[in-house]
């Protein structure tokens, strides 16, 4: 599925994306790599894009639980369920995610 | 390691202590008879949501036994006895300590005028407070809230959209008087209003009668409101008495110095409960605030296997009001200038500069989205100490992220 164009993030910056009735947030990497896990956080439905990141970690914007973003895995209270990840592939200037 | 009281900030403890990786037995009491559950969600979605909404538990019991935590529920600490380390439960059980925490929080803080006995007046802490609410509201009934905070605000909140009827009766000239800057109150009141909250702020209540199986609250000047609720939300009074009894300091709370300790270094304490100094605003303060309370937990565990480490943590608080959130990072003061951020229809951002330039504070109230990145940001420059510039502040074309550096 194609999410967003190569530049349309810098680094550390992320992005929400919907596709039929899912939610996911693109995050970009310090190096620049794309990732995608689940949109809401697994504490409450809160949408992560509008987290801070830093480094590998993204930071939910309600509660502060916080998922390293190229695993989905939770990090830190109160999430502690992990979210999902999706592979993610760029294609020419195209960002790919995998459903 | 015991610790008495097991709420948000005794059970981040109890989780705290084993990551830090002590061994030993960690034994968490608490006085109600379930597992540690959130409070926040009890003035929000346990009010209003439509079926049975269970208690959202801080542990689940399989994670307690992971972590080999002791969990003694319905059980009250009745004393310390801090010469022999020990404390003494309700069932007179003796248990003994090598290292204390106090993480008793905050009861509800009671009318001090006349209250007839039959009235039906509520307070809300507890998770049977939330049900006990919830079996009242309903479309249609009349519902007084006394006080204009964030408890009786909330509730306000939860309850219109149920369909009741609320007034919200404050004694102040205006609402949150203490932890909100007035621009950010005023909107905040304008919101209740349009939702059909009605609020009678300078209005000093003298008592309250019973009337047919209703409630009669009685104001000074002479009006009277008819209600099938009265919520009390006036504040809370810290949980000090056990360790006052024990003979240790209080002041505002049980008095910590700023690694979280009591004038018993052996005794710590964490929350609502306890007041401490903090480096940031050279002040002595009690939070009652959700985020201090398990962060402080932690770093209480932290300093009882012997980290020495002081507390700086920036104090945060959220609350939800309707559709948006407020949020504030750091404490402002009377003199502090504030600097309005424009973000648009989707909410209002108001920054605080100390005399000496540095950021102090940030609050802000709209959707969760447009508000929850730039108060992260500004946490950060509180804690690094930095001094933006404030035309840098209110300008809205300027990413707060350039201004970390
Ligand atoms: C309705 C409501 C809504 C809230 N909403 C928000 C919000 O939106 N944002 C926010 O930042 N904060 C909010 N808060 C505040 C937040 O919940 C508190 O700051 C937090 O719960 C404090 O945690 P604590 O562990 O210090 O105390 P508590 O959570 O009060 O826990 C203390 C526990 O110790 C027990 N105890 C006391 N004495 C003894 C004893 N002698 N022996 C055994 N047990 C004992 C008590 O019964 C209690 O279970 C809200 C609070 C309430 C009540
Ligand atoms: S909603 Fe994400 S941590 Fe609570």
């Amino acid at each position: 599925m194609a999410a967003c164009a190569l530049d349309a993030l810098e680094s550390e910056e992320t992005l929400r994306f919907d596709h039929e009735g899912r939610t996911f947030v693109i995050t970009r990497s310090p190096e620049g790599d794309y990732f995608a896990i689940d949109g809401h956080c697994s504490h409450e439905k809160v949408h992560l894009a509008d987290g801070v990141v830093d480094g590998y970690i993204i930071e939910c914007p309600k509660h502060f639980g916080t998922f390293d973003y190229r695993t989905g895995e939770s990090q830190a209270p109160p999430a502690c369920i992990d979210l999902r990840s999706y592979e993610v592939k760029v294609e020419g200037n195209t960002v790919f995610i995998k459903i | 390691m015991v610790i008495v009281g097991a709420g948000e900030a005794g059970t981040a403890a109890a989780v705290a202590l084993r990551e830090c990786g002590w061994r030993g037995p960690v034994i968490l009491i608490g006085n109600e008879v379930m597992l540690p559950y959130e409070r926040p969600p009890l003035s929000k979605a346990i009010l209003v949501e439509e079926m049975n909404p269970g208690p959202k538990l801080l542990v689940t019991p399989e994670r307690l036994a992971e972590l080999a935590i002791d969990y003694l529920q319905g059980r009250n600490v009745e004393w310390i006895d801090r010469a022999a380390h020990t404390v003494t439960l309700s069932d007179g059980a003796q248990l003994a300590y090598e290292r204390l925490l106090l993480t008793t929080g905050a009861r509800p803080r009671k009318l001090s005028v006349p209250v007839a006995p039959e009235s039906r007046i509520a307070t809300l802490r507890t998770y049977a407070d939330a049900l006990a609410i919830r079996q009242i509201i309903r479309r249609g009934c009349e519902v007084v809230v006394i006080g204009g905070g964030f408890i009786g605000l909330e509730v306000a909140a939860s309850a219109v959209s149920r369909g009741a009827s609320v007034t919200v009766v404050e004694a102040g000239p205006r609402l949150l008087t203490r932890a909100v800057p007035a621009p950010v109150a005023e909107l905040i009141r304008a919101k209740h209003e349009r939702a059909g909250v009605r609020i009678e702020s300078g209005a000093m209540v003298e008592g309250i009668d019973a009337h047919e199986g209703r409630s009669k609250v009685v104001l000074a000047d002479g009006r009277t409101h008819l209600a099938d609720l009265v919520l009390v939300g006036i504040g809370v009074v810290p949980n000090v008495e056990l360790a006052q009894a024990a003979g240790l300091a209080v002041d505002n709370g049980i008095a910590l110095d700023e690694t979280l300790t009591t004038s018993d270094p052996h005794v710590f304490a964490a929350g609502d409960c306890c007041s401490f100094p903090h480096r940031l605003y050279g002040a002595r303060m009690r939070l009652e605030a959700w985020r201090n309370a398990w962060q402080q937990g932690a770093a209480a565990a932290a300093n009882m296997l012997g980290a020495n480490r002081p507390y700086e943590n920036v104090p945060w608080f959220w609350s939800d009001q309707y559709d948006e959130t407020l949020q504030i990072a750091g404490l402002c003061r009377e003199e502090n200038v504030p600097v309005a951020r424009n973000l648009g229809a989707k909410g209002h951002l108001f920054f605080y500069l100390a005399a000496d330039g540095r950021l102090v504070a940030a609050c802000a109230f709209g959707s969760l989205g447009a508000i929850a990145k730039e108060i992260r940001l500004a946490e950060i420059m509180i804690v690094r100490g930095l001094a933006p510039k404030a035309e840098a502040l209110a300008n809205p074309a300027v990413n707060i992220k350039s201004l970390l550096i």
